[in-house]
């Protein structure tokens, strides 16, 4: 062990050292973003996940109690999260979001992989026009394009009659409280997370290596199977990461869109928030969640990086 | 010099019956206003080692590009084993190229970027086994077989780029400027490794190449483009000695120009006033060119000798000037020398002694000599 006062010189010396200051700020900024805006808050969430419910405000129970003879109690529960095992409406609204959440990856990957693809390959001047078109939904609100999304799937909205108007249908197909309408909606609202770090890496590849492939005597699909796709792979990979797990906690969506029967994870915590005001309980759903999320995600990011190593 | 041209006994250019492996007929290329080839005319035979040289912008890599079929002529035609390319694509064409950027695959091992082209034509697997081995051997790279192309060196991958473009034995190679990422003497030993290989397996192969030396060391015919046209097609001597235009003349070696004016034609000699020289040049061989023709002489530096007792021996063309720039490069010292009308002449001496006994130095007048067979006169 070194002494504390070698140790001080030590960090002094380094910090007297040309550009150590730059260095330093350089990582205090994001680490202490992170700490502040990401682990203080996911602390206050376990905190709460832990604690009992009670009528009042807040309206959860102190974990920290001073009782009698100045001695502080600790009081810590683990009945939010029993209750989550005990009461199959939440592993049903979990399995739910995760089926709807992946299935609207993959079929984001199909359609997003062909938009990317398509832009990539459109002639330079067309390309950011493309792009932009593929942004500009962002510049409204999250909300009023859900909203804008009824007025298409609803039973007299634009998609129904413009089928009965072509005669292609007689009723109205009911689009509107299903759980089509939040594949719908999922898939317009997260694909263009799928398009982006896609065309990213689409556009990086280097048009040579497809002349290669065809020079070897590679048809076009297949020098598409055997370089565009692998070659392509961390774009997709990043593009269902950024679908795949805001879709599992989304909640406006299925709350405008969806019906009853299709619960999801995300609703059921909106109302334990504000509905139950159980706030504890909401919030074990929260970190549930969450350490669901992360196990599953932890392990494709492991795998990608080792499946991508040496490939850039 | 010329290693390439011993691996074609005879020259099949020479024998009007041969037939060209390559026939190039009419291509141009435009890309918007812009004529990158224009209207080139090229027979290319079997086993041959043809470079395209020229400067960047001049065409070759384009009209290489239209032998593999990555670009469609504007017009004519292309012929490669008899059979018109026009509307063969890329991936059936008994074409193979090795890419000035390698464009190996980044995601595949050095063996399976090999393996590549074999296994779209349905190779078996033992065989593509086989043959990757074989080629890697050739190349001697087989200990890196399974590594990955950001795992090479600029020399591996170069030998990684060549083993891929010959694996399947393709009747025609294509090479854009293959050597040109690797350093000076690694280019050098590789030169030479490249020839013997070619030698070997009998392919044809295109380079391109903007490196007259490369040009120069392995090809068996050079052609020398100059803005999307064919400037001269010939033996690297030939090209050297005798080029038919100044660009070429410059553009191969170096070149002392003269100017001047014929005043007498011979049937084996040819006399040029030449204020620049400020005398008379003589000039072996006539009749190409009429009295009173405005011409330029262009004599190699390395023909032109020293006489350091100033006086010429009969015959030769001679003049005298003073010694401003001296380069010593090693093996050779190049000498620039002023005459009395301003014009400056190189001339290259090899260094036999010690440079500390070199008897010529700066601000020495000195006296000049070559022999007239090595003129070649370039009409304007």
């Amino acid at each position: 062990m070194r002494s504390p006062a070698k140790s001080f010189s030590a960090v002094v010396r380094r910090l007297n050292q040309p550009g150590a200051a730059g260095r330093l700020t350089a990582l205090a900024i994001p680490y202490g973003w992170l700490a502040l805006f990401f682990l203080l808050p996911l602390l206050i969430v376990v905190k709460i996940s832990l604690s009992e419910s009670v009528m009042g405000i807040p309206p959860y129970e102190p974990i920290l109690r001073f009782a009698e003879d100045a001695k502080v109690q600790i009081h810590l529960t683990f009945s939010n999260f029993g209750l989550l095992l005990r009461d199959n409406l939440y592993v049903v609204a979990y399995l739910n979001s995760v089926k709807i959440a992946a299935i609207s990856t993959l079929i984001s990957v199909v359609i997003g992989y062909s938009m990317a693809y398509g832009i990539a390959r459109s002639p330079l001047r067309w390309r950011y026009l493309l792009l932009m078109l593929i942004i500009i939904p962002f510049w409204t609100s999250f909300l009023i394009r859900i909203y804008a999304m009824i007025g298409f799937l609803k039973d007299n909205g634009l998609i129904n009659n413009v089928l009965m108007a072509l005669g292609v249908i007689d009723q109205p197909i009911a689009i509107m409280y299903t759980p089509t309408a939040v594949y719908i909606g999922i898939i317009y609202s997260y694909l263009p997370f799928m398009v982006l770090p896609i065309y990213a890496a689409l556009e990086r590849m280097d048009p040579s290596l497809l002349e290669a492939a065809g020079d070897l005597g590679a048809k076009p699909w297949k020098a598409f199977l055997r370089v565009t796709l692998p070659l392509s792979m961390p774009g997709v990979v990043a593009g269902s990461l950024l679908v795949f797990i805001p879709a599992v906690g989304e909640f406006v969506i299925p709350e405008l869109l969806g019906g009853l029967g299709s619960p999801m994870i995300g609703k059921v915590l909106w109302a334990e928030f504000f509905s139950n005001r159980d706030w504890p309980v909401a919030s074990a759903v929260a970190v549930a969640m969450l350490a669901l999320l992360v196990v599953p995600v932890m392990m494709f990011d492991r795998f990608a990086s080792r499946y991508f190593r040496g490939r850039s | 010099m010329a290693v390439g041209s011993g691996g074609l006994q005879d020259k099949p250019w020479t024998d009007p019956k041969a037939q060209p492996f390559i026939r190039i007929e009419g291509v141009s290329k435009h890309f918007g206003d812009v004529a990158a080839v224009n209207g080139v005319d090229l027979n290319i035979y079997r086993g041959e080692f043809f470079a395209l040289l020229g400067a960047s912008g001049c065409g070759k890599t384009t009209l290489l590009r239209m032998l593999a079929g990555f670009e469609t002529p504007s017009a004519g035609k292309i012929f490669i084993d008899g059979v018109d390319m026009a509307d063969i694509p890329p991936y059936r064409r008994p074409v193979n190229m090795m890419f000035q950027s390698y464009a190996l695959f980044p995601h595949m091992t050095v063996g399976q970027n090999v393996a590549f082209g074999l296994q779209q034509d349905g190779v078996g697997k033992a065989e593509i086994a086989e043959r990757v081995a074989e080629m890697l051997d050739l190349v001697q790279i087989r200990a890196l077989a399974k590594r990955k192309p950001d795992q090479l060196s600029g020399g591996q991958r170069q030998r990684v780029a060549l083993a891929r473009a010959l694996v399947k034995r393709p009747k025609l190679v294509l090479l854009d400027e293959p050597l040109g990422a690797l350093d000076r003497k690694l280019r050098e030993q590789t030169q030479f490794e490249l020839v013997n290989i070619q030698e070997k397996l009998g392919m044809t192969f295109v380079i391109v190449t903007h490196d007259q030396e490369e040009a120069m060391t392995m090809a068996s015919r050079v052609c020398v483009m100059n803005a999307g046209m064919v400037e001269q097609v010939g033996a690297p001597a030939e090209v050297y000695e005798y080029p038919n235009s100044r660009f070429v003349a410059d553009f191969i070696g170096t070149a002392n120009l003269f100017d001047g004016v014929v005043t007498e034609v011979s049937s084996d000699q040819t006399r040029v006033a030449s204020p620049d020289l400020g005398g008379d040049i003589v000039i072996g061989g006539g009749g190409a060119v009429a009295k009173g023709a405005t011409v330029r002489v262009m004599v190699r530096p390395e023909k032109i000798q020293v006489m350091p007792d100033g006086s010429p021996d009969p015959g030769f063309n001679s003049a005298e000037g003073i010694v401003r720039e001296i380069a010593y490069l090693g093996d050779v010292s190049v000498y620039h020398v002023e005459l009395m009308s301003g014009k400056r002449v190189q001339f290259t001496r090899a260094n036999l002694l010690h440079t500390a006994d070199a008897p010529l130095t700066w601000d020495d007048r000195v006296r000049f000599q070559w022999h007239p067979a090595n003129g070649i006169l370039l009409v304007i």
